[in-house]
């Protein structure tokens, strides 16, 4: 399958990508990895006219030690969260989801901003921001903003980002305690049908993957948490409050069935 | 637009339209039909080729973006033509292929999972290879392939 012609632009600076998208306006879409937008082109999902290709713009691919948070550039790929030594210590559930991705193949090219920007409820490393109340820095013609990550998904494939602003870097609080990530799915490569992240922080934090338009925090199982309950009684109303998709891998019930054993897994491995 | 990679050690010049698929690039451009075209939806992996020494799905990269950079085919795998590499050594012995079709891809993808974990388990290995589907063999011989090279390679040191 042959994606639609476009007119290809290399940006090799953030603000050579933001001047691009700034000229091309709504006909321009930014390529990093590649991994979500070209199966989307080849399908003709996606026609953008104009792709401006960040590959070569490396000084926004890093993972840095911010103090109380990992700074890491929003082109860093999936390959090098899960190999980060500084992840390791300061943020071991980012690294431990970002191998969850996909398969090999698809980390080594796949991106961290990719994978918020693109504002799928069904990707993994979303769950993380979630959960550990990440801070989104974005750069357009107007200026630079920093988005926490509750603000930022704001639909399926929808997000907060304006069509000329580019996201330049993610900042995730340090969380070194417990954490478990529950990802069910068919074939070890795809998407999860529902996936459940618990992560102690202080207090405990879960958030859910594919159980809505947008990857949400599972308030109820927090506030029980916080109020007492086992790990088996909070997890009971992991679904509250959420709107389950229905597809060909399962109906909203039977996802909503998921949640409910996913996070009673995911919050007894985490040390609950 | 014009486009330079090292393919196979040899560096190439084309002209190629920008939606230029790299896999379509490698067979139709370079001749290297070696590299399959499977499912042409990301998900089948037989079209896996080394991009700078590490494993990528080539029907999900534009020829574009290999721009300046390095690939690396089945067909450029051995170290000369009556020698073949560690991992195409151990598929045959192992048996690890029957129709063929997900070969070269798994081969690949083989050959870059073990530069990065050249000591694997089992289960690594099983992992390593998740974005590669066999639709004949069933797994097996090509785990006990990866296995095995991973053992000679390690000899090899
Ligand atoms: C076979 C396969 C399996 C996969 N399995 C999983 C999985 O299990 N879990 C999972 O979470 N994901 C999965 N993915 C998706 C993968 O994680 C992608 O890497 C990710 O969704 C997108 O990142 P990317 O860098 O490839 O972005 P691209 O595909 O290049 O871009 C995606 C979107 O984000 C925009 N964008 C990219 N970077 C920026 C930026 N810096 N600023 C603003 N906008 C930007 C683009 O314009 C585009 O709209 C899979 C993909 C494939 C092909
Ligand atoms: S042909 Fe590329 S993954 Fe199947
Ligand atoms: S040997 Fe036939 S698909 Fe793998």
């Amino acid at each position: 399958m042959i994606p639609a012609a476009f007119e290809y632009v290399r940006a090799d600076s953030a603000d050579a990508a933001i001047a691009a998208l700034a000229e091309h306006g709504d006909d321009a879409k930014l390529l990093a990895g590649g991994m979500s937008l070209i199966p989307l082109m080849k399908l003709r999902l996606a026609t953008p006219t104009v792709l401006v290709d960040l590959g070569r713009v490396t000084d926004l691919s890093y993972v840095r030690d911010g103090g109380d948070h990992v700074a890491i550039g929003a082109l860093t790929r999936h390959r090098d969260l899960e190999t980060s030594d500084l992840l390791a210590t300061a943020c071991p559930a980012l690294r431990g989801v970002a191998a969850e991705v996909g398969d090999n193949q698809v980390r080594h090219r796949g991106t961290l901003g990719g994978s918020v920007a693109h504002g799928d409820p069904a990707s993994d490393l979303p769950a993380v921001l979630l959960a550990l109340d990440a801070t989104l820095v974005a750069r357009g013609s107007g200026g630079t903003r920093a988005i926490p990550a509750a603000d930022f998904f704001h639909g399926f494939l929808e997000t907060a980002l304006a069509p000329d602003e580019l996201l330049t870097e993610i900042q995730v609080p340090k969380a070194a305690g417990g954490w478990n990530y529950q990802k069910f799915n068919r074939r070890a490569q795809d998407w999860a049908i529902v996936g459940a992240l618990a992560v102690r922080n202080g207090s405990t934090r879960v958030a859910l993957v594919n159980m809505g338009a947008t990857p949400v925090r599972a308030r109820a199982v927090e506030a029980a948490l916080a109020a007492g309950a086992s790990a088996a009684d909070a997890a009971a109303v992991a679904a509250e409050g959420t709107e389950a998709p229905a597809d060909l891998n399962g109906s909203s019930e039977y996802r909503e069935h998921l949640a409910r054993v996913l996070v009673r897994r995911a919050l007894e491995a985490a040390g609950l | 637009m014009q486009i330079s990679i090292t393919v196979n050690g040899v560096a190439q010049t084309h002209d190629v339209e920008p939606r230029t698929l790299l896999v379509q690039y490698l067979r139709e451009a370079s001749g290297l039909t070696g590299t399959k075209i499977g499912c042409d939806t990301s998900s089948c992996g037989a079209c896996t080729v080394l991009f700078d020494g590490e494993s990528v799905k080539s029907c999900t990269m534009f020829a574009a973006q290999a721009d300046g950079g390095t690939v690396t085919t089945i067909e450029g795998l051995a170290p000369s033509s009556d020698e073949m590499h560690a991992v195409q050594q151990a598929f045959h012995e192992e048996h690890g292929l029957q129709c063929g079709f997900c070969t070269a891809g798994m081969v690949m993808a083989a050959a870059g999972f073990l530069a990065e974990n050249p000591d694997p388990t089992e289960r690594e290995v099983r992992l390593g290879l998740e974005g590669n589907l066999c639709r004949c063999t069933g797994y097996h011989n090509i785990v006990q392939a990866v296995l095995s090279a991973a053992k000679k390679l390690q000899g090899a040191r």
